[in-house]
């Protein structure tokens, strides 16, 4: 189909701001008066704080004041996991306990050295498997698990159970969670090839590049809070909760968000936002927060590290016949995250698994918060079951790329415990065009050719994950000058969904881009409920929200002039500048005299009535205060059943030097299955940064902690070994399969997530066949590991371990 | 929470709000001075983007808190404050340097450019801008002040860099939204345009 905007590139708007230093984070917002405040955090990994003396501090020249878990949690800390904005019982060394506010930071930070904290220690965990033993310590107040609906628990195995678990067996203790589909048994029972281990994938940061400052105000009984979001209205409800204070008082100021990878999409992941804003509130003075590296590593997000046994079932001609999963996950310090789960249904999706089992356990830990990391879960078990998937095909005599093909989803499959179908999938499409670009037929000779110390491997990986939601509501309005504004909630983090999606209304309408503003920003610009533009659902779900306001601006533009030039609704058509009249052309009206008529008609035409009747919150406020003021599109997408799935492929080529355990990309190619395209140099570059990011999770990223202490090591950029221009191939290519999905208006799905899978699955597909289709059955992959290997050193022999070195 | 614990008891005497107020203008606040402004001795001359600014600066102050708090050049970021991820690159003497690691005292008698110092008089974008416009090179858009500045450095001493030598170039700057491509993208094309 021909679009006017879908598929073209074009410069959105903050692109400008971005390269000149003029687009400003929370950081670079300041006010007259404004103070600043330090965070005093926990010195240890478990305790309970006994005694605050602050009297001193708070007797400095220059201390305005101080806040506490007791200011913000009158009646006590819930007692749940999850982040809190200050607390009295950490979990983790670097937890916010209080925040001091003074003239400068300086002045802060010497008034934090005179405060006296009086803490108990508490035993703690950086393993799940070391809390998960019987007498084993618990990470948290009251247990080591979190049970829905319950609370906390303490989830124990004998000593046996554990030790086995360890060295490879199939854990015998009854899992906490769990699903089943087919005929688990019959699977393997017709499977000819059969792999069983144990495997484990490391947590590891975030590390955004924007700490997660913020800054906030008082004015007028209102809360303005500058903050960082993945998006605004999504968070903006939940921000006002934390703070305490009515939505309609709060405004949430977020131009600019320096990147976001799952981890500042709720409100529960960045409620020490609300530090700024409750001190503010009761000093009475703005107040900046900023906070420093190795705050934003603590409280920053981490991803779920993985400690598990699989046992998979191949038949004769390749097909999947059987899976069986059972995960311990690493809940971190403040609880959290879904990866095991999805991990399992990621396997199902991709693979179209025959039959499977999945089972899953989740413990704390005293380290870093964990929660959604791009593709939770998907991205760690690809990368584990990508070289599995080679050996099978070795074993049974089969092309590595055409195991996948005959695994792959295709239009009209199901996956997960409830057969969801796909809303449409071409996995078999996305893998042809991947080979053609990266020349899979030439090249896959090259597998495991030596010079020197020197050998190549080759890898093929396939990434997944659900990537579209609904529920969510448009909001356009046309002024009297013709203009079109766009009111968007959808985040700022560098996707540039917030514009790419606003570009379906233009498409509706067929106006230039030139004439179309995208409203977004603050939230007092009146933004209606946006996707959290997490899991990989911006484009999809915003596209329809953007898509559905504009249809209903087009019905109301057309109701208008018929009743004014005579004729039916249908008579009607527009050109982007003009509604006529299909039979006669020349009778017509300009859209600046429409959406100036409709001013004039007001009531359902400037959403003063007749509005959807299932309007978020959010968005009722937005058209509320927006009512009567021009032209207005207002639309509630109604929920949908189906999985659009974001799917990837990627074809690698590495060289690897077993002196050194190092390895160059050699070539690295990697295609996009999304539907429609709708911005391809945004699409380029969610490619690309998933590259990056899945070469960090197969090679480098991982959590260490200092097991005497519970000392994190991995705090800054530095140690935690983000790949950096060095460790990442001069030229990363891209593509794309760029066939519609038929339930999304233009017919878009997302990517950004599945982009990271593919990648990481390849590397580490690339390492083992380098090593002669050696199997680590972990990720990261390390040159140590591989050091250990070539020379001989079993890393079976390192214990299945989370947050510490391993091989 | 241990019911008997009376921490609130010990937080005493807070300060009545503006008691302490001095802080008439922010820069100043914002660095850890311990007097108001007008220490004769810490007054200092800068030339920051071809003018010469004078500035109060403290003994152990950097360059990054003396451009982003002192002289509102907010374009130069803050991602680690340690040398570590390039976000505060600018220009001394030509040279890429971590703002962050540098004592403002010592570039005294340099020339300093930052990321707002690129476009010309008209509007008109510096070539590297130009070209990462062009290329969207920016993601979040953190590290893309340093990245700017560390590509014009490059061009600066290398018109015409090979690709690898571009990457090379601009190994100091960490992205985490991984835009590496579509930056050495962009400092290609600027070579071009430049
Ligand atoms: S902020 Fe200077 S190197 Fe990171
Ligand atoms: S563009 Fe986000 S850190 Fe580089």
């Amino acid at each position: 189909m021909a679009y006017m905007h879908i598929g073209k590139d074009f410069v959105p708007q903050d692109v400008p701001g971005k390269v000149t230093g003029r687009i400003k984070y929370s950081e670079d917002y300041a006010r007259d008066g404004m103070v600043y405040a330090r965070l005093l955090t926990s010195p240890v990994p478990h305790g309970r704080v006994v005694d605050i003396d602050a009297s001193e501090a708070l007797a400095m020249d220059g201390v305005i004041g101080i806040l506490t878990a007791d200011d913000v949690y009158p009646d006590g800390e819930p007692q749940s996991p999850g982040l809190k904005v200050l607390t009295n019982e950490p979990t983790l060394i670097g937890e916010p306990i209080l925040a001091i506010a003074a003239v400068d930071e300086k002045t802060a930070e010497d008034a934090m050295m005179k405060i006296s904290l009086t803490i108990e220690r508490l035993p703690f965990a950086l393993d799940p498997l070391d809390s998960l033993v019987e007498g084993g310590p618990d990470a948290y107040n009251g247990g080591n698990t979190f049970v829905f609906r319950q609370g906390f628990a303490s989830e124990k195995w004998s000593s046996d159970q554990v030790a086995a678990f360890r060295s490879g067996s199939e854990p015998t203790a009854e899992a906490q969670q769990s699903w089943e589909y087919g005929d688990l048994a019959a699977g393997f029972a017709a499977s000819d090839f059969v792999y069983e281990t144990n495997f484990s994938t490391a947590g590891y940061p975030h590390m955004s590049m924007e700490p997660r400052s913020a800054m906030s105000y008082w004015e007028n009984g209102k809360c303005y809070l500058h903050g960082t979001s993945q998006s605004l209205t999504a968070v903006a409800e939940g921000l006002a909760g934390i703070v305490g204070v009515p939505l309609e008082d709060f405004v949430f100021v977020n131009e600019a968000t320096g990147g976001g990878f799952g981890q500042r999409a709720r409100a529960g992941s960045i409620p020490i936002l609300a530090v700024p804003a409750k001190l503010s509130q009761k000093i009475n003075r703005p107040v900046m927060m900023r906070v420093t590296r190795e705050e934003e590593f603590t409280i920053g997000g981490a991803r779920q590290g993985l400690q598990g046994w699989i046992k998979v079932g191949f038949k004769a001609d390749g097909a999947m016949a059987a899976m069986d999963m059972y995960c311990v996950s690493d809940n971190g310090g403040k609880g959290g995250g879904g990866d095991a789960n999805s991990a399992a249904g990621g396997v199902s999706a991709l693979y179209q698994t025959e039959a499977m089992r999945f089972r899953n356990t989740s413990i704390g830990t005293n380290t870093g918060h964990r929660g959604a990391q791009r593709g939770p879960g998907e991205n760690q078990i690809m990368a584990v079951l990508a070289p599995i998937m080679d050996k099978a095909a070795e074993d049974l005599g089969l092309d590595r790329l055409e195991i996948r093909k005959l695994n792959a989803a295709q239009n009209g499959d199901v996956s997960g415990p409830r057969s969801q179908p796909f809303t449409s999938a071409y996995m078999p499409e996305a893998l042809e065009m991947g080979a053609a670009q990266f020349d899979w037929e030439t090249k896959r000779s090259r597998s495991r050719q030596t010079d020197g110390s020197k050998v190549r491997g080759l890898g093929i990986g396939q990434g997944y994950h659900n990537a579209g939601r609904s529920g969510m509501d448009g909001l356009i309005r046309m002024l009297p000058n013709g203009r079109l504004q766009i009111h968007n909630g959808v985040g700022n983090l560098g996707t540039y969904s917030y514009a790419s999606t606003s570009r379906a209304a233009a498409e509706v309408l067929k106006m230039d881009w030139a004439n179309c503003d995208v409203i977004t920003g603050r939230t007092d610009r009146h933004l209606p409920i946006s996707s959290p533009q997490d899991g990989s659902n911006s484009i999809f779900t915003n596209t329809r929200t953007c898509y559905g306001a504009a249809q209903d601006m087009l019905g109301k533009m057309k109701e208008i002039a018929a009743a004014d030039l005579g004729g039916d609704v249908a008579d009607y058509d527009i050109d982007g500048s003009r509604v006529f009249q299909m039979a006669d052309t020349s009778v017509g009206m300009t859209y600046a005299e429409v959406a100036t008529r409709g001013l004039e008609l007001g009531g359902k035409y400037t959403g003063e009535a007749e509005l959807p009747e299932e309007l978020n919150v959010v968005t009722a406020l937005a058209v509320e205060r927006l009512a009567g003021s021009a032209l207005m599109g207002v639309y509630h997408d109604p929920r949908h059943n189906n999985n659009p799935p974001g799917f990837t492929v990627t074809f690698m080529e590495i060289e690897l030097d077993k002196e050194t355990g190092k390895f160059d990309i050699l070539d690295l190619v990697t295609i996009a299955e999304c539907g429609t395209v709708v911005h391809p140099q945004g699409l380029a570059n969610q490619l690309r940064g998933g590259a990056v990011w899945g070469i960090g999770l197969s090679a480098y990223e991982r959590h260490l902690y200092d097991p005497q202490n519970g000392l994190p090591a991995s705090s800054g950029y530095w140690q935690s070994k983000i790949p950096t221009y060095l460790d990442t191939p001069e030229n990363i290519g891209t593509g794309w399969v760029d066939l519609p999905d038929p339930e999304n208006p233009v017919g878009a799905r997302g990517i950004g997530e599945p982009s990271m899978g593919a990648v990481s699955a390849a590397l580490n597909a690339a390492i083992s066949d380098a090593l002669d289709g050696h199997l680590f059955n972990a990720a990261p992959v390390t040159a140590d590991m591989i050091i250990n290997h070539v020379a001989g050193i079993s890393e079976n022999s390192v214990p299945l371990a989370q947050n510490n070195f391993r091989g | 929470m241990n019911p008997k614990t009376t921490r609130r008891r010990f937080i005493k005497g807070v300060i009545a709000s503006g008691a302490a107020a001095t802080t008439s203008t922010i820069w100043f606040a914002a660095n850890g001075q311990d007097k108001p402004a007008g220490a004769v001795e810490r007054m200092i001359r800068i030339n920051v983007n071809g003018q010469v600014r004078t500035v109060d600066v403290a003994p152990q102050e950097t360059l990054a808190s003396t451009l982003r708090y002192k002289l509102g050049l907010t374009g130069t970021k803050l991602g680690c404050n340690r040398g570590e991820c390039g976000a505060c690159t600018v220009l001394v003497d030509d040279v890429p340097s971590y703002a962050c690691s540098v004592l403002t005292h010592s570039v005294k008698n340099q020339v300093v450019e930052t990321v707002e110092g690129l476009e010309s008089a008209n509007g008109t974008l510096h070539p590297v801008q130009q070209a990462f416009v062009e290329e969207l090179s920016p993601q979040c858009g953190y590290c893309t002040p340093g990245q700017v500045m560390s590509a014009v450095g490059l061009l600066r001493s290398n018109p015409n860099p090979t690709r690898e030598e571009a990457r090379q170039g601009m190994a100091g700057n960490i992205c985490r939204c991984g835009s590496y491509d579509s930056y050495l993208n962009g400092v290609m094309r600027a070579a071009d345009i430049g």
